[in-house]
């Protein structure tokens, strides 16, 4: 640090900024293609609005007349009703297979990671075509031990109804995809998270449901938004089952009947189109609630320090290793013990 | 130092204590004692296995060989007859509630404020009434002098502020012992001394602390004991003005001479 090249603030000049450089005032640069542009895509889109407005196969009177049809509005309960049951399965396994994955345990990480297999790896059409054939299969279940007179055998179509059969199929589909975000969630929490909660003796599962998953949530929800709206139009599948009471497999059967399909596919799409829309606003909120805590304003530093700003020293190398002559660290001195 | 003199056993005893990551052998058979009421200052170059031992302490890490006890308890093993039983899970959790533990990076838990850091283990692993918790915690915060950042969230306060915050947690659980690793490592300069500061008054409370340190004005202030440790053993121990002022061994003269 040689003295020439150090650059002093003259004493003349104001050091807090009073002595500012005249404000630019440039003309701005146009951007012609952005506004033409623009016009094209508005125009395009009244076209296609008018055109549709006016155009018979959309037949808006059929539209009109079914969108609040009790029908409808029934089956739209029953998709939410899917959409909810299969997610929450799906969200409870998902968290488990997800801890089993992250065992200690190889056999408990291996079937965990066999079920993904399965379950990624072939289509949820045809998943949900098995669980409608499930009765076919096991027409009975048996409780009881193995190889020995059941106990109790109940009939299983009688028990499980087609309903149940679709939210089991969907949920365990979905159960696979969750396991990975969940993980990911996981392990995105900072080791020294889990180190600090076990020093402080909680134990594992405090840690988890106190100190990791809350955490993870920041990394998890974002996801789960999208795992849910896509459950929500991938109900649409539970005809495979085959399970008709939801909110396409209604909407097809009253066009069957009144030969009019092409509104009634746009009554089931503004139904899916009002879910999702609510579906991103909670996803919103539920954001916003997980992130507390990180990344708002920058810490303040030197505020309410223990009055502790060093003056500067000569040792520059090494300026821990003695205490600054002007902090307290040293001027309490040894005679405190 | 205080009138908590109850057993006569040290704090902390660790008689040829090993431990290996591997291969790598990191402690070779450490000894060691600290009595109650004593701060023992742990240094030396980074790798020689003092934040490890640290670590083993509360049973973060296990024990290869040796025994390592905390007032009078072996740690992380239970000695029936001639056998040594790991201990299960929840007996382990129980140990550490008596020791207090501060982290190079203070690991306060970002989606909690000030105060919640602080209540959380008194009132989840404790079960004190929350309202004592409270009542305490903002005690606590005062005596590292955040009374008013209660609310703040880690993210908001300074690396220093951080700092004690997570003594203060530390605090809450009512140790017998503090351990510090390294706790003024990853602060800025001119944060480190508020840190210290709040150290020293625990150390003149009579609370027994181990404190890795790079800090060899603080160890020389307040250590009763200093400890230089090379390679995972212990090199060279005693009082901190004759080890800082007189090493003998030359590994000791050799890193003095570097960070002094």
């Amino acid at each position: 640090m040689s003295d020439s090249r150090r650059s002093v603030t003259p004493a003349s000049v104001s050091p807090n900024g009073t002595d500012q450089a005249e404000a630019i005032r440039a003309i701005r640069l146009r951007h012609p293609w952005r506004n033409i542009v623009a016009v094209v895509l508005v125009a395009v889109l009244v076209l296609f609005i008018v055109d549709a407005s006016q155009r018979d196969a959309y037949s808006w009177d059929n539209f009109a007349k079914f969108i609040f049809d009790k029908r409808i509005s029934q089956a739209a309960g029953y998709t939410l009703l899917l959409t909810v049951y299969s997610m929450i399965i799906a969200i409870i396994l998902g968290v488990t297979l997800a801890v089993m994955r992250l065992s200690d345990n190889p056999v408990v990480t291996g079937i965990a990671w066999l079920y993904l297999w399965v379950f990624r790896g072939t289509p949820v059409y045809v998943q949900l075509v098995f669980w409608g054939l499930f009765s076919t299969i096991y027409s009975t279940i048996d409780l009881g031990i193995p190889f020995a007179e059941p106990w109790l055998s109940l009939d299983t179509n009688a028990i499980i109804s087609v309903f149940w059969l679709a939210v089991i199929g969907l949920a365990l589909n979905e159960s696979a995809y969750m396991a990975e975000i969940v993980r990911a969630g996981i392990l995105s929490v900072d080791k020294g998270q889990d180190e600090a909660a076990t020093a402080l003796g909680m134990s594992w599962l405090q840690t988890m449901t106190r100190v990791v998953i809350p955490q993870a949530m920041r990394i998890i929800i974002p996801p789960t938004g999208n795992e849910v709206i896509s459950m929500l139009k991938t109900t649409s599948l539970v005809a495979a089952v085959p399970f008709s009471f939801d909110l396409y497999g209604r909407s097809r059967d009253i066009s069957a009947v009144i030969f009019d399909p092409i509104p009634l596919l746009l009554v089931a799409s503004a139904w899916y189109l009002l879910f999702t829309s609510i579906l991103m606003v909670g996803q919103y909120f539920l954001e916003k609630r997980f992130s507390r805590g990180v990344g708002q304003a920058r810490p303040e530093k030197n505020d309410n320090a223990t009055g502790t700003i060093p003056l500067v020293t000569g040792v520059i190398d090494t300026p821990r290793s003695e205490p600054d002559p002007g902090t307290d660290t040293d001027a309490s001195g040894k005679e405190h013990r | 130092m205080t009138a908590a003199v109850a057993s006569d056993a040290p704090m902390v005893y660790a008689d040829r204590v090993s431990k290996s990551f591997g291969s790598n052998e990191v402690l070779k058979s450490i000894s060691l004692t600290v009595p109650r009421g004593e701060v023992m200052c742990l240094v030396g170059p980074s790798g020689s296995g003092k934040s490890t031992f640290l670590r083993c302490i509360n049973h973060l890490e296990r024990v290869d060989a040796g025994r390592l006890s905390v007032d009078g308890v072996l740690v992380g093993y239970e000695e029936r007859g001639d056998k040594l039983y790991e201990l299960k899970p929840r007996e382990a959790a129980r140990q550490r509630r008596d020791i207090g533990m501060v982290f190079q990076r203070f690991n306060l838990f970002p989606h909690m404020t000030a105060l919640e850091n602080i209540v959380e283990a008194p009132i989840r692993v404790n079960k004190v009434k929350k309202d004592a918790a409270i009542t305490h915690g903002r005690e606590l915060l005062a005596r590292v002098g955040l009374a008013e950042k209660e609310d703040a969230y880690p993210a908001h306060l300074s690396g220093g502020q951080q700092q004690r915050v997570a003594i203060a947690r530390a605090l809450a659980m009512e140790p017998k012992l503090m351990l510090f690793d390294e706790p003024t490592s990853a602060l800025d300069p001119e944060l480190v001394g508020e840190v210290l500061d709040v150290m020293k008054g625990l150390a003149d409370s009579g609370m027994t602390m181990i404190v890795v340190t790079h800090e060899m004005g603080f160890a020389r202030e307040v250590a009763d004991q200093l400890v230089f440790m090379d390679g995972g053993v212990v090199v060279e121990s005693g009082d901190p003005d004759e080890v800082l002022g007189n090493p003998q061994h030359q590994r000791t003269k050799a890193f003095l001479s570097k960070v002094l």
